[in-house]
């Protein structure tokens, strides 16, 4: 393992995180509890998509196959993509859609804050314009955890089976394998086991202020890292990759 | 001496060029009038949202995802500015969206045509923006204040949504056959609902009268509708997309294309509710309003208990 390919694939992880949650948040367009709402996951969307954008353009860049950035996006079988498991989940109603993005936001903020301080300066770089739109994103689902958690007795308890559904998915955040280390010990990649305290602190603040509980860690999915996914995954794709796999020749 | 709050001096303020402001005296019709047109705007943004919303999934590159996005994102924004300013008329937005769900406020009918393949995203930038443009352009200059000024800001955004549908149609216009195949297919069905979007002829439109008198209106459907025709017509041209009306002639005269005779019957149905989707749309707003139910009573209820924690605290 070269740094180059090591860089090559930690970036791609980092840029089908974006990519798939850009694609699932785009799912709820015209689909919001209020107007209002309806435009704030279309930003959060909008904002994902082009960090997919950046990150998978330096993926192809350090690839050196002369692939764009569309060419990963699309073209890739499942078992390629990397994105973390609660990524793919399905929006379900709009506790789990809250859910999803308090936990994922909260990581990427701590991971994010990190990466700006990466000796690679693409990934410093994007990691750098990155963390102003995520912590937005952990704003706007701090805010509906609080009112959904504190509000009535049905959001109550929607929103606690939607942080119990998603727990599992968590642990994942947190692991580091061989290539991780490597480009830790680089200087490049961020620590992501450290990250864990901060996490939980976070999060249990959240939850409580909401009247939440914490669920208990117990198991934990697995799989993205090395490319084994939930059934989720496969369906995304289908229909993100139509056109471009119905038609290979076309430009669009 | 005038009385402010007869009908006689809301005349002469409208003849006299001025705009009417929210708090201001107006005939008991110039308002419902308004209230109709600019719910049933409100509604179109919202409910177009729907067409375009079928591709985002498809969408064949991140840049066109993006664009997509960004595009149905301002139309929800549209839509709130729009239900914004009918609210100044004394009409809140849940009772817009009780009178849309119930079917009395319409929407543009040109929402219920399915999005059928890709291209239809470029037709529908490049013809429903472009139609609705020349439209709101026109309505920038209309009597009631908030509805003017609604218009001045959609309209700089609609003309960016003109020309990326545009771009998408020549882009596909200079691809594979399949492509090319995809755009005319899309032109030949979105061109004759767009020109529908103007409304009757002038002799059969039954607002046009008092609208015209009140500046709501500044000019009438079919002067609008030959504005598009005589703008779009070289377009498709441009970018080798054949205009489907065999009698399209440049009247060198005039210096307008005449076209054939618009299908009324079609128009007729589709706005009385059995065009392809109509129901579709309307059931797709009920169901997500109604599920999104139970998020808007916990916003609210956490809103009163903690508002009444802290008036206790105080």
């Amino acid at each position: 393992m070269n740094i180059q390919e090591a860089t090559h694939t930690y970036t791609l992880r980092l840029g089908d995180n974006a990519l798939i949650l850009g694609h699932r948040l785009s799912e709820l367009c015209s689909k919001g509890p209020i107007l209002e709402e309806d435009l704030a996951l279309t930003n959060i969307s909008l904002d994902m998509i082009g960090r997919a954008q950046a990150l998978l353009k330096y993926a192809a860049d350090t690839e050196m196959l002369g692939k764009t950035e569309d060419d990963l996006a699309y073209r890739r079988p499942e078992n390629h993509y990397y994105n973390n498991l609660i990524i793919e989940q399905p929006n379900g109603d709009f506790a789990h859609t809250i859910a999803r993005q308090l936990f994922v936001s909260v990581f990427e903020f701590l991971f994010y804050t990190e990466l700006e301080k990466s000796k690679d300066t693409t990934l410093a770089a994007i990691a750098s314009k990155t963390i102003k739109e995520i912590k937005y994103h952990m704003q706007h689902a701090a805010d509906w955890t609080l009112r959904l958690g504190d509000g009535t007795a049905e959001s109550h308890k929607r929103m606690q089976k939607a942080v119990n559904d998603l727990w599992m998915y968590t642990g994942e955040f947190f692991e580091m394998d061989n290539l991780d280390t490597f480009l830790l010990h680089q200087h490049i990649a961020v620590d992501a086991s450290s990250l864990k305290l901060e996490w939980n602190k976070y999060i249990k603040t959240a939850l409580n202020d909401a009247t939440l509980n914490v669920p208990e860690d117990s198991f934990m999915q697995t799989g993205s890292k090395k490319g084994i996914h939930t059934e989720n995954l496969g369906h995304i794709l289908s229909e993100m990759q139509y056109l471009q796999r119905a038609y290979p020749d076309a430009k669009w | 001496m005038h009385n402010e709050h007869s009908d006689t001096h809301f005349q002469l303020r409208i003849d006299n060029g001025e705009h009417i402001e929210a708090k201001d005296y107006m005939p008991e019709n110039y308002r419902k009038h308004l209230i109709r047109q600019m719910s049933q705007h409100a509604h179109s943004e919202v409910i177009g949202m729907q067409p375009e919303g079928n591709w985002i999934t498809r969408a064949p590159s991140l840049r066109a995802k993006q664009i997509l996005l960004a595009k149905i994102q301002d139309e929800g924004g549209h839509g709130l500015y729009l239900y914004s300013a009918v609210e100044t008329l004394g009409v809140s937005r849940s009772e817009l969206i009780e009178q849309l769900q119930s079917g009395k406020a319409k929407y543009s009918s040109i929402f219920n045509y399915p999005a059928l393949n890709w291209a239809d995203i470029g037709a529908i930038g490049w013809l429903v923006d472009g139609a609705a443009i020349v439209n709101q352009v026109s309505l920038q200059r209309t009597s009631y204040g908030p509805y003017s000024r609604g218009m001045v800001r959609i309209c700089k955004e609609e003309s960016f949504h003109q020309r990326q549908g545009y771009e998408i149609m020549a882009k596909m216009m200079a691809g594979t056959k399949d492509q090319q195949a995809m755009a005319q297919d899309a032109m030949n069905r979105w061109w004759w609902p767009s020109l529908m979007m103007f409304g009757p002829h002038d002799t059969n439109s039954p607002h046009s009268s008092d609208a015209v008198k009140w500046k709501i209106k500044r000019e009438t459907n079919d002067e609008l509708r030959q504005k598009f025709i005589d703008k779009t017509i070289p377009q498709a041209e441009l970018i080798g997309l054949v205009v489907p009306d065999k009698n399209i002639k440049l009247d060198d005269n005039t210096g307008h294309y005449t076209i054939s005779e618009i299908n009324w019957d079609e128009f007729n149905r589709v706005i009385s509710g059995h065009g392809p989707c109509n129901k579709q749309r309307i059931d797709h707003h009920i169901k997500y309003h109604n599920e999104g139910e139970w998020v808007r009573e916990a916003a609210i209820a956490f809103k009163k208990k903690h508002t009444k924690k802290e008036l206790e605290t105080v």
